[in-house]
């Protein structure tokens, strides 16, 4: 399976990785980090195409692709 | 057990510091594709970055290499002692719009006329984002800062000051561009712009320039989505995205006919 790792602690909650994903596998969390921002939680269905990494202004998301 | 592909990983150049840039910054776009294109081109060893006084003044706690905070707007000018005295080294200028556009207008001018060889990155976020808002000479026209509380007006505070355009009129500067950061598309040309600034410069031809439209939400008092759509709208229009000069094939040839000339004289 695909996997989106985001690094709790440095998430900033800007939204950009909600707002870009192609697939809305991202939706906006409800646990609070350590500066009081909700970080993102992923959900089913990624495809693995790295936009939320790529757009992620604090390098917060890592993305891991399983091949067949 | 399946392989495991990795399509994307923080870039290794950088520390674990967690920046000081807010939510949504697009210094932190512009920070990582330094860091992806420094481990690209394997530039850590060899290399120096020249950070300015501005919300990146903090950056160099962000990146495992050699790095140098410098006076306000003075970074085009420590770049030119650093390359000069150590020609084969790698030496990036990153400046935000009110430190080089403001208070460091001379020395990028002077950068240009003397064809400095380094590379240069321009922030432009029309505001003053560490100080707290206030007008940039980058800020658009009505555009609403804690110094313009009605807006810029040009009867007051002039013409937002386009940077990639001026740059390109100058004849020691052999390439400028302006993009942005505001999409992952414009991500991907973002760094494809700055690749060549890198590559012109480590072909040493001349000063290569590249403006980046950024976001910056706390100083627009926008949500962070809503100033990705701030930069189409209202950025966009009044700065021009694309190459404004290209003179990377045969400039060096050119230098060297003039210098002919000259010296004939």
């Amino acid at each position: 399976m695909n996997k989106v790792v985001i690094d709790f602690e440095r998430c900033k909650e800007c939204g950009y990785c909600i707002h870009f994903c192609p697939k809305g596998v991202l939706t906006k969390g409800t646990e609070i980090n350590k500066h009081s921002y909700y970080p993102p939680v992923v959900g089913e269905g990624c495809i693995a195409c790295g936009t939320c990494a790529r757009v992620c202004p604090d390098a917060a998301i890592s993305v891991f692709k399983e091949e067949a | 057990m399946r392989a495991v592909k990795t399509i994307y990983q923080r870039p290794v150049v950088f520390t674990d510091e967690i920046t000081t840039y807010c939510g949504g910054c697009g210094h932190g776009i512009i920070n990582k594709i330094i860091a992806e294109l420094i481990d690209e081109m394997e530039l850590r060893d060899k290399g120096v970055i020249c950070w300015p006084i501005g919300c990146s003044c903090l950056s160099d706690l962000y990146y495992k290499m050699d790095q140098i905070m410098c006076l306000h707007g003075r970074a085009p000018a420590v770049a030119t002692g650093m390359k000069r005295a150590n020609p084969k080294e790698f030496v990036l200028v990153y400046q935000g719009d009110g430190d080089m556009v403001s208070e460091g207008m001379a020395e990028i001018m002077h950068a240009a006329i003397r064809s400095e060889k380094f590379s240069i990155i321009f922030v432009n976020n029309a505001i003053y984002g560490m100080t707290g808002g206030q007008m940039a000479p980058t800020t658009l026209l009505g555009q609403h800062a804690s110094t313009a509380p009605y807006g810029r007006r040009i009867d007051s505070s002039g013409y937002p000051v386009q940077m990639a355009e001026l740059m390109a009129t100058m004849p020691g500067v052999i390439y400028s561009e302006r993009v942005a950061v505001n999409s992952p598309q414009r991500i991907l040309q973002a760094k494809k712009a700055i690749k060549k600034a890198f590559q012109l410069q480590l072909e040493g031809k001349g000063l290569s320039f590249v403006e980046v439209l950024s976001m910056c939400p706390t100083g627009w008092s926008t949500a962070p989505v809503k100033a990705l759509d701030w930069v189409d709208q209202k950025m966009i229009p009044i700065y021009p995205l694309g190459v404004k000069k290209d003179v990377s094939e045969g400039e060096t040839v050119q230098n060297e006919e003039q210098e002919l000339e000259v010296r004939s004289l």
